[in-house]
């Protein structure tokens, strides 16, 4: 039996490596969602996931000082909002809920106002499943934050 | 023409592979060869497929999608092999030796 506690370094050099270009393909899930597969669900678990390959070869003591759980907590609740704004303000200018024909951005062309509705939505759901999934990851851990 | 017929050698070669690690993690006796059979010859079938795929493809937007996929394979399915089989060895799994095999049968 082996007792030698170091990290390995090809894991650490190549989960570091990863890492940048996970959460690039992340934002390329969430920006083209409205276009092809993909979609805010998604890239926030991409975004998730990066943060949570960097707790496991980091160790959880150093990770919590690079992202804290509060931090997540923030994004999740900022997420929320983001999606909570987005169905709110239409039905305040007179549509229903989530209806984005009738965003308040006049200086844009209907069809197009429609569009960039769909995206605000999709940046929110991606930042409140990326706030939460790595909330559920830290809370299944157990360690105190 | 010729750009199908070199796709094809090459998805057929990375078939092989994949078969044949399929096959040793089916047939091989312990948790470190079986890792051994995975790690390297699936990373081989894989990146051998994907670039039959790439060549069958020609030049376009897709071609370089399965270009960064086979980089990612190429990095990450080894490096996690490593890092399966190092924890298993930091738990203390041990390794299997020709003698444990014989205990086994005459038991």
């Amino acid at each position: 039996m082996i007792k030698q506690h170091y990290q390995s370094i090809i894991v650490q050099t190549i989960c570091s490596l990863l890492i940048p270009f996970i959460q690039l393909f992340a934002l390329y899930v969430i920006f083209h969602g409205h276009y092809g597969p993909g979609g805010g669900f998604q890239g926030g678990v991409l975004l998730a996931v990066s943060i949570i390959l960097q707790r496991l070869y980091l160790g959880i003591k150093i990770s919590h000082q690079k992202f804290s759980p509060r931090l997540a907590m923030a994004f999740a609740a900022v997420g929320l909002l983001i999606y909570g704004l987005a169905g709110i303000i239409p039905m305040i200018f007179g549509g229903s809920f989530l209806d984005y024909g009738n965003l308040p951005l006049f200086w844009v062309h209907d069809a197009e106002r429609r569009a960039l509705g769909i995206l605000i939505v999709e940046i929110g759901i991606g930042l409140g499943v990326f706030g939460t999934l790595v909330l559920i990851f830290d809370n299944l851990v157990g360690e105190r934050w | 023409m010729v750009a199908t017929i070199i796709a094809m050698v090459l998805i057929v070669a990375g078939v092989f592979f994949l078969t044949v690690s399929s096959l040793g993690l089916l047939r091989l006796p312990d948790f470190y060869a079986r890792t051994h059979a995975v790690g390297k010859s699936e990373t081989l079938g894989s990146i051998l497929v994907l670039s039959g795929l790439a060549v069958y493809n020609g030049w376009e937007l897709n071609t370089v999608k399965i270009v960064f996929i086979l980089l990612f394979v190429l990095i990450a399915n080894p490096t996690a092999t490593h890092a399966i089989a190092r924890a298993a060895l930091r738990t203390g799994l041990q390794p299997w030796t020709l003698q444990q095999g014989t205990k086994k049968k005459k038991d």
